[in-house]
């Protein structure tokens, strides 16, 4: 009747779990009955779980972002603690533990923070920057959202109810197969990033639309912002790449569940297909993280240096050459498989040759600096900060694309620091920027600054007393994954690497306090212009948070830098350059339960594949079609705004800046 | 030094955006698109990601073709008779979906609704024939867990299977719609989607029938 | 912003102390030809890239300084961005560091690969190793012997290692001796190392492979060529046989096994087990009795 599961699922056994879980679930009941006996719940339904606007998106996928960061990290003190306590000894962790722990660090961090993080920013930025009111397809959008919100949801269940995968965050065959892993671990990874990538694949195709499709009148290609740019490239890669994964993670299903041979080790299977085929997703991923995290600095810089973007053309092409480079580099994933000279040779180099358009992006935002005059905000200590770390990481990734010095650094801790530098160095900081940068934006008021720079001294240090470390224990030959190990001279670092993880925790701690501090000082720290940082793209021009047209007109763009131009106009001429528009009637979508709806049904229709509950399944997929049938027989999609609506919040937001132009205080 | 980019001097003939009014420069100046071509556009994106998942699938096919763990091969096994009858009702569906997207665009919704049933049976009945395929080959032993090879085909050929039975679904959906609602602008564009995709799916059949059925059907030794 | 000069200094110190301490690693002190490779591939990549990377780490630091908003020596070029000069020189620099690397990486791609056998005079020693769950299997086809979690070498001596494994993906590693490869099942991968000098150097799996992992070390005596051969008399004397069936007990899922020697091996085992005659390791769930596998499956797999 329930197929596998039974009370035997929770974890009444393992003391480590059971608190956690126990705690999650605390946390979880708490928030929501807390809003419930709030009354919120009419609000957060109308407002922001049925929303399709890409702004109330974008905040949400930054949301869960942040709520999974916080997990992910934690798994991470867990694993450096274990690794700082095993010398010689058990430390705290079993084995079965431990190899939950690290497999569900990285498989939250990289589908559940950092893709979400991206993703948000990109939906809440890239719409206002291209002068629109909103994507391609919004209920898409949504659906996206809650889609990706199920996935984490599945990977947090098997806390509570049954395991997580013990095979690390890339399920690699024959260890991934039934043979070797019996149990539902694997099973819930597999299920939740497939629901979450085909959320993923539909924002893939959403934001590609959007961007080519819809953008201001007079915004040619060569005027889009480079964040728009690098959105474009981001999502390329994620509509070539994700059908991959869809298909890999397909063919490993049907191995564990029908009986299928495709990475088995009996009956013809072949697991290095699986190595190829993972990994052809699985380095364009990297990309699609890291790039729209340039975008960020490309904007960042550029505004707190107050110049514009140093040879815009030179970053487009390079932000193109990454895009299609990174499909064309997967090999050096596994060099140590056995592929031959020739083919080793190849990919290395073909790797390296990425190096090439990511310099160029250094040196773009360097010579943006030079000749500027450099504002030290929180979000621009971010982007020094990569500029100086990613360097670093990308050199330990150029090191490891040499086949030969692949051959004794390869699955070590030295790859391990590589990619935590450019990962942290280069997606965590551009998201960290971007967040503070957009902030104010999206909530109309800005954050704390103090509080900001300290948590990025924390996170800056820590990062280095972290995984330098790191680096030098791999080439100890310490490889990753171990739960223990006796080597004396791996120890000393393990416990310095503590130290690292222990600072970057202080720096989580300080955002958490730089958002409550802020938020309860939200009154005296309003952006009234719309316009806090000096900005030169057009989401500067709309209120702070923008209505929900963002534009009461669309903006005609004249150039690559539309806001700014107008801006030194207007500043020169202390009055709006532009007179008042006539104001029509806007045509907006309307909410929909579309995504919460189907995002209910994919985590029934998931959590009772993974556990066998076969009636249930179907029960899922019908549910799934009922809202697909369902949202396509609306016969209202849209409502109207009136002209006298408009006109109201236009006029504010221009009263606003022209009494900045002219010098008054602004109310 | 400043760049001319930035300074873009203005023709006052040329309305504000510097493009002659109604005029579209092809550099995508023009403001934002059409909803018909907003959709037409992403669905083909979606189409596009849809061939790369079905790549992905050939490519485990091919590399898996000769890994047969003793069982039987694609030559011992194809019925190429069976295939060509599946391709002649395929296409035909394809030319029957084409007939409605005539009768779509002459809001005519009694051919409309007799195209889109034709196209549907000729798409059931290429379902039931497949069916027969997969379920001759399970009772002769040649099971998808009998061998590497097998997997990899009914993984392929079985997802387009699935495809073309969510089609099916789609198709009577949209005959319901056509009938309750009328020729309403959103439910043609939603036909027009569902016709790319029926289109898409005949293209991916012509791939298989060849790369799968006839490479498959050729004797051993002519193989690579 | 804080003072320069200590933000440099207290950057700097950790930087050189760092630097010293990984100069003497494990990866870094190779005793064979092979090690000695990756770690002149491996230095002189990264000495050609710190010759571009410190250069620009220091100017990302002194532009940003220097044109700080609050330094009014510094000129503003508010509508500065481009130079057809800076541009070809940014473009070409790291064109030119990534041609240099791949030239060095093609070259020694070819001549170290794995597979590629070492230019020695001296007979080359075979030896067939197999991973299991979680020990490691070293077959000497010509001593006729093997040995669990203990790889005795001749110094001096080519070694000609032909690896598979018996269940999921391990790797080979003697961080000492040099390059790494994975160990696979049905398949067979060679590798080819020689260690110079005697010593006892740690080897392990370099690839997560369940829960025994962080068991899976063996080491590796490297010996004269006289203590080789005594010892290889010696193991011939004493201990079980690996036959078929000593073998099938290996295949059962154990953790943290002690080294021990087999007297004599099966001929043709290896092969027995790369050609599949023999069956694949055994997963967690058939190692159990019926009743308790039932157990694991409701649970979820939990041991």
């Amino acid at each position: 009747m329930l197929g596998k599961l039974s009370w035997q699922a929770v974890p009444f056994d393992q003391p480590i779990a059971l608190a956690a879980g126990a705690f999650v679930v605390l946390v979880i009941v708490g928030a929501l009955v807390w809003v419930a006996a709030k009354g919120y719940i009419p609000y957060l339904w109308r407002e922001w779980i049925t929303s399709v606007d890409h702004k109330r998106i974008g905040i949400m996928y930054c949301l869960l972002a942040a709520v999974m960061l916080v997990r992910g990290f934690i798994d991470a003190l867990m694993m450096r603690s274990q690794q700082a306590l095993a010398f010689h000894a058990a430390g705290y962790l079993p084995p079965e533990h431990y190899n939950q722990i690290f497999s569900a660090h990285g498989t939250i961090m990289i589908f559940f923070m950092a893709m979400p993080f991206v993703i948000g920013l990109m939906n809440f930025a890239m719409p206002l920057q291209l002068g629109v009111r909103d994507v391609a397809f919004p209920t898409l959008n949504s659906v996206s959202f809650w889609l990706t919100a199920a996935g984490a949801l599945l990977v947090n269940l098997s806390l509570v109810v049954g395991e997580f995968a013990r095979t690390g965050w890339l399920p690699y065959p024959p260890l991934s197969e039934l043979t070797y892993s019996p149990g539902v671990g694997v099973d819930y990874y597999l299920w939740a990033i497939q629901i979450s990538g085909v959320g993923t694949l539909m924002t893939g195709i959403n934001m590609v639309t959007t961007v080519l499709k819809i953008r201001a009148p007079g915004m040619s290609y060569m005027r889009m912002p480079i964040f728009c740019w690098t959105t474009l490239a981001s999502n390329l890669v994620i509509v070539a790449a994700f059908p991959i994964l869809t298909a890999t993670l397909a063919m490993l299903l049907l191995d564990r569940y029908v009986g299928f041979h495709f990475f088995t080790n009996e009956a013809g299977g072949n697991a290095m297909m699986f190595q190829n085929l993972i990994w052809a997703w699985g380095h364009p991923e990297v990309y699609i993280l890291v790039l729209p995290a340039f975008g960020v600095f490309s904007e960042v810089v550029s505004t707190f240096s107050g110049k514009p973007l140093f040879d815009r053309r030179s970053m487009i092409v390079a932000t193109l050459g990454i895009c299609i480079l990174s499909l064309c580099v997967w090999l050096h994933h596994f060099f140590t498989m056995g592929a031959g000279g020739d083919v080793n040779a190849v990919f290395g180099i073909a790797s390296m040759i990425i190096a090439v358009p990511t310099g160029v992006k250094i040196y773009n935002w360097l010579f943006t600096m030079y000749g500027g005059r450099v504002r030290f905000s929180s979000a621009m200590l971010w982007s020094i900060g990569f500029m100086v770390t990613f360097v670093i990481g990308g050199m330990t990734g150029v090191l490891l694309a040499s086949p030969v010095a692949d051959f004794v650094l390869h699955n070590s801790l030295f790859l391990v620091a590589h990619f935590h530098n450019v990962i942290i160095g280069g997606v965590v900081f551009g998201v960290f920027a971007g967040y503070t940068y957009w902030f104010p934006k999206a909530f109309g008021f800005v954050l704390d600054e103090r509080l900001g720079k300290a948590a990025f001294w924390c996170w800056f240090v820590g990062f280095y007393v972290t995984f330098v470390p790191l680096y030098v224990v791999g080439l100890e030959g310490m490889t990753r994954r171990m739960q223990r190990f006796d080597r004396p001279e791996w120890y000393p670092w393990m416990l310095v690497a503590e130290v690292g993880v222990l600072t970057i925790l202080c720096g989580i701690v300080l955002q958490i306090a730089q958002l409550w501090v802020s938020i309860r000082q939200r009154a005296k720290r309003r952006d009234l212009t719309g316009d806090p940082w000096d900005g030169r793209s057009l989401e500067w021009s709309t209120t702070s948070p923008p209505p929900v047209f963002n534009f009461a007109v669309l903006p005609v763009v004249t150039s690559d830098e539309p806001y700014w131009s107008i801006k030194q106009e207007a500043r020169a001429r202390r009055h709006l350059v532009t007179a008042e528009p006539d104001y029509a009637p806007i045509e907006m979508p309307r909410n929909s339960p579309t995504g919460f709806v189907t995002a209910f049904f994919a985590v029934v229709t998931g959590f009772s594949l993974i556990w066998h509950i076969w009636w249930l399944v179907i029960l899922g997929l019908i549910g799934a079609y009922v809202t697909f049938v369902a949202f396509a027989w609306r016969d209202h999609t849209e409502f109207e705004i009136p002209a006298e609506e408009v006109a109201r919040i236009d006029r504010a937001n221009r009263a606003a800046r022209a009494a900045a132009l002219a010098g008054e205080p602004v109310r | 030094m400043s760049s001319p980019a930035l300074r873009l001097s203005v023709d006052p003939a040329l309305g504000p955006a510097g493009i002659a009014p109604g005029h579209v420069t092809g550099h995508g100046a023009g403001g934002p698109a059409p909803k018909r071509i907003i959709v037409g556009y992403g669905f083909w994106i979606f189409l596009l990601s849809d061939v790369i998942m079905f790549s992905a699938f050939f490519a485990a096919y091919a590399v898996l073709f000769k890994n047969t763990a003793g069982g039987p091969s694609a030559h011992e096994l194809f019925d190429l008779h069976s295939t060509a009858v599946e391709t002649a009702v395929l296409l035909a569906s394809t030319f029957t979906c084409g007939m409605a997207s005539l009768a779509v665009g002459h809001r005519n919704q009694k051919w409309t609704q007799i195209a889109l049933l034709v196209t549907g049976l000729l798409g059931f009945v290429f379902i039931v024939l497949e069916i027969r395929e997969f379920s001759s080959f399970v009772a002769r032993g040649a099971g998808p867990s009998r061998s590497a090879f097998l997997s990899s085909f009914f993984t392929l050929v079985g997802c387009h299977g699935i495809h073309v039975s969510v089609a099916l679904l789609w198709l009577g959906t949209m005959m319901a719609q056509f009938y309750a609602k009328g020729f309403r602008q959103d439910i043609r564009h939603r036909f027009l989607c569902f016709s790319l995709f029926w289109h898409a799916l005949d293209i991916i059949w012509v791939a298989i029938f060849n790369l799968v059925y006839l490479v498959g059907s050729l004797p051993p030794e002519l193989l690579p | 912003m804080r003072l320069r000069s200590g933000a440099v200094l207290r950057g700097v110190l950790p930087v050189v102390l760092v630097s010293l301490a990984a100069c003497h690693t494990a990866v870094l002190s190779p005793v064979g030809p092979v090690g000695e490779a990756n770690r002149i591939v491996l230095l002189d990549s990264l000495m050609i890239m710190l010759a571009i990377v410190v250069p620009t780490i220091v100017a990302i630091l002194a532009f940003a300084y220097w044109f700080r908003a609050s330094n009014t020596r510094a000129r503003y070029l508010p509508d500065w961005d481009y130079s057809g000069q800076l541009e070809l020189i940014v473009w070409s620099i790291p064109a030119l560091v990534v041609f240099f690397l791949g030239g060095i990486a093609w070259i020694s791609s070819h001549l170290l690969d794995p597979a590629e056998p070492l230019k020695s005079k001296a007979e080359p020693v075979e030896i067939q190793v197999v991973s299991l769950d979680w020990k490691w299997l070293f077959i000497y086809p010509h001593q006729s012997v093997a040995s669990i979690n203990r790889l005795v070498v001749p110094t001096g001596v080519p070694l000609d290692l032909r690896i598979t494994s018996a269940s999921v993906f391990n790797v080979f590693f003697v961080p000492r001796l040099g390059s790494m490869i994975y160990a696979m099942y049905g398949m067979t991968t060679r590798l080819h190392l020689q260690a110079d000098l005697p010593g006892v150097y740690p080897g392990l799996s370099a690839h997560f492979s369940g829960a025994g992992f962080p068991g899976m070390s063996f080491d590796v005596h490297a010996v004269s060529a006289e203590e080789f051969t005594q010892w290889a008399a010696a193991t011939r004397v004493t201990g079980p046989v690996l036959d078929e069936a000593a073998y099938r007990k290996l295949l059962r899922q154990t953790q943290n096994v002690s080294p021990y020697t087999y007297r004599s091996v099966q001929t043709g085992l290896f092969d027995d087990i790369v050609e599949q005659r023999l069956p694949p390791g055994e997963g967690p769930s058939t190692a159990r009795s019926a009743a308790s596998g039932s157990a694991v499956m409701l649970a979820g797999g939990r041991h």
